[in-house]
């Protein structure tokens, strides 16, 4: 009897151990050990890293990029999130109806998504040139005066903030599609014989029931905003002034560029802070809230 | 004064007629159950009168007034749905009061309006439950007083009880039944169901392939069936059919031996004589042979043939047969129905 069960132990414990080893090696450790680190100074050659308690934090307080980072991601967060969340609901409508060619334009809403984010950005890069990019080829033809998006402290972080809203809108249709295709048609119909204009269905009932596919875009959305790093490599190198530097790409700059693995790693805990806690709140509040089927 | 009307309407997708040329009127105030088997049309009339669905053809009028175009919403009817379509993420309170609200109606009539109903219906204590929490009869409740509190003069139900129990459904017809005739609402009640016509009905409207077979009142339905159809989908067992031939004195049973059945000759006509009017006769009458027979406590279902020709005679109590066993069946005449075997339609000049 006992050895039964001690087998049956051993087997779940084997069956639990590659993802396990995984979730240890690339998740836990890292994050147990970014905090630790980040109470030391930054190892330099015969100097090892020695405790220096809260001191990066301390910097850190002090320090006009991070505060500028950390703005510019509260800012592109709000003005990505919303914008692209009511632009995939209303994609979502629109190709969930009966139109013709439903299945073409399904795929070509969701053809940024696939694309290489690297590649995006080049193509963004090329709309955004001066002189001869396609967006001052537009503007030069109805006589505007030329303009350099993303070489402009008050453009620079718009001109990304629209790249990600192209990006992620297409992605999160996908999510609503499929929330819209479980509801059933009969409570349109029912809707529409009380007296419901499209408009107090949507608010009154579409929206609500799609409330959880909304929570889910919502926190995706939200780490997106914190995790996007490879646009600003490409297209703005946080420039110019810091003006388009997000708080990851900081982060990057930090560790990579200056080798201050140490403050980097600081960085890193208040970054996973603001993560948590946001999905915390959404967790614990918002789900209260939300109905689920 | 005719509280709906359809005038020759028809619905067609491509070469499929799922309504064909459909006439009929349903008085105020009555009770009219749109009844046939499944695909025959019954749930696309219902949803060309609630407008869910345009007609191809012809011209449907509510309290006199052609709606024939416009919008369900602009019909003044309420309508009650199979699946009962409650809103999920609303309270019973807000589900019942989601017409008037959007409708934007004077809003301190509200609690008063939902105590009403919701007393009417039984659901005082529930009105803070989503409809998730309830069971499928509270559910149905739910969507009949979202029906029934905007007061419309008219409301559509569509097989409102086909997802309860044989106990609830029971339950359930008397309690609609006697809504409806509280309220003095007009009913158009979609079902397959032989019973809750019978039970509920004013009016029966039956239907088969798109069209109407008989429309009127249920006991001219059960007492005088239009068509060998008719006859054939009301009543436990089905009403017997059986093809008659020539005799000596008139038409006989096919198959059978026995006295004639009517005066006139039998060739191309078919007898119709419900299970429930054959007797067993000591002697004479007409011949049968036993199949088998199934007790049901208060009769038994006796199934035997006449020649070739099969058929179901319903005995009080319990009645103990042998398969094999010949037996002499009698009937009234006033029992008897006759049909044209060609066409299926009753011929009332047989006798």
């Amino acid at each position: 009897m006992n050895r039964i069960n001690l087998q049956h132990q051993v087997t779940g414990w084997l069956l639990l151990l590659p993802a396990m080893l995984l979730l240890l090696a690339f998740t836990h450790y890292p994050a147990v050990a970014t905090l630790w680190h980040s109470f030391f100074s930054t190892p330099k050659g015969s100097r090892p890293a020695s405790f220096v308690g809260i001191e990066n934090y301390q910097v850190m307080i002090d320090d006009p990029v991070f505060w500028q980072s950390l703005w510019n991601n509260l800012y592109f967060s709000l003005g990505t999130i919303p914008l692209s969340i009511a632009l995939a609901i209303a994609m979502a409508l629109w190709v969930n109806g009966r139109i013709a060619g439903r299945g073409f334009l399904r795929l070509s809403y969701f053809t940024p998504t696939v694309l290489p984010m690297i590649a995006v950005a080049n193509i963004w890069l090329f709309f955004y040139t001066p002189q001869y990019g396609l967006l001052e080829q537009i503007t030069g033809f109805f006589g505007l005066p030329s303009h350099n998006w993303l070489g402009s402290p008050s453009t620079a972080l718009g001109a990304l903030i629209l790249v990600a809203i192209w990006k992620e809108a297409g992605f999160f249709m996908i999510f609503y599609l499929a929330a819209l295709q479980q509801m059933s048609p009969v409570l349109a119909e029912a809707a529409a014989l009380e007296g419901a204009s499209r408009w107090q269905y949507f608010w009154r009932v579409l929206f609500p029931l799609l409330m959880p596919t909304t929570l889910f875009v919502l926190i995706n959305a939200l780490i997106n905003s914190f995790r996007l790093v490879d646009h600003i490599i490409v297209m703005t190198r946080g420039g110019p002034d810091n003006a388009s530097s997000l708080l990851l790409y900081y982060i990057y700059q930090v560790g990579f560029s200056y080798w201050d693995s140490a403050y980097a790693a600081a960085l890193t805990t208040v970054l996973l802070a603001v993560l948590g806690t946001t999905a915390f709140i959404k967790f614990r509040f918002l789900d209260r809230r939300t109905h689920y089927q | 004064m005719s509280a709906i009307q359809l005038k020759n309407v028809s619905r067609q997708w491509g070469s499929h007629y799922a309504v064909n040329a459909a006439s009929f009127s349903v008085r105020e105030g009555a009770f009219a159950v749109l009844l046939g088997p499944s695909g025959c049309g019954k749930s696309t009339t219902l949803r060309l009168i609630a407008g869910l669905d345009q007609p191809t053809a012809g011209e449907i009028l509510i309290a006199d007034k052609d709606v024939t175009g416009l919008p369900s919403a602009q019909r003044n009817i309420a309508m009650v749905f199979q699946s009962y379509a409650l809103f999920p993420h609303l309270s019973v309170a807000e589900n019942i009061l989601f017409g008037v609200k959007v409708r934007k109606e004077p809003a301190e009539h509200f609690p008063a309006r939902l105590q009403r109903v919701a007393e009417l219906l039984g659901l005082t204590q529930l009105l803070d439950r989503k409809p998730g929490q309830l069971s499928g009869g509270q559910q149905q409740r739910v969507a009949l007083g979202r029906a029934i509190i905007a007061e419309k003069p008219v409301c559509l139900m569509d097989e409102p009880l086909s997802n309860l129990d044989a106990q609830l459904r029971h339950e359930m017809r008397r309690e609609i039944r006697g809504l409806q005739q509280k309220l003095g609402i007009t009913m158009v009640y979609v079902t397959h169901d032989q019973t809750e016509a019978m039970s509920m009905a004013d009016q029966v409207v039956l239907l088969r392939d798109g069209r109407i077979e008989q429309d009127a009142t249920p006991d001219e339905l059960y007492a005088r069936p239009a068509t060998t159809f008719a006859a054939r989908f009301i009543g436990t067992p089905p009403m017997n059919i059986l093809r008659l031939a020539d005799g000596p004195q008139g038409g006989v049973i096919a198959g059978g031996q026995g006295e004639a059945v009517c005066s006139q000759p039998g060739a191309g006509l078919e007898l119709g004589v419900r299970p429930e009017h054959i007797h067993l006769a000591p002697s004479g009458g007409i011949q049968a042979k036993v199949h088998s027979s199934e007790y049901f406590g208060a009769d038994t279902i006796v199934a035997c043939s006449i020649g070739e020709q099969a058929l179901s005679v319903r005995a009080p109590g319990k009645v103990v047969l042998a398969a094999g066993e010949n037996i002499s069946l009698a009937w009234e005449r006033e029992a008897q129905h006759f049909f044209d075997a060609a066409t299926g339609g009753r011929r009332e000049d047989v006798i």
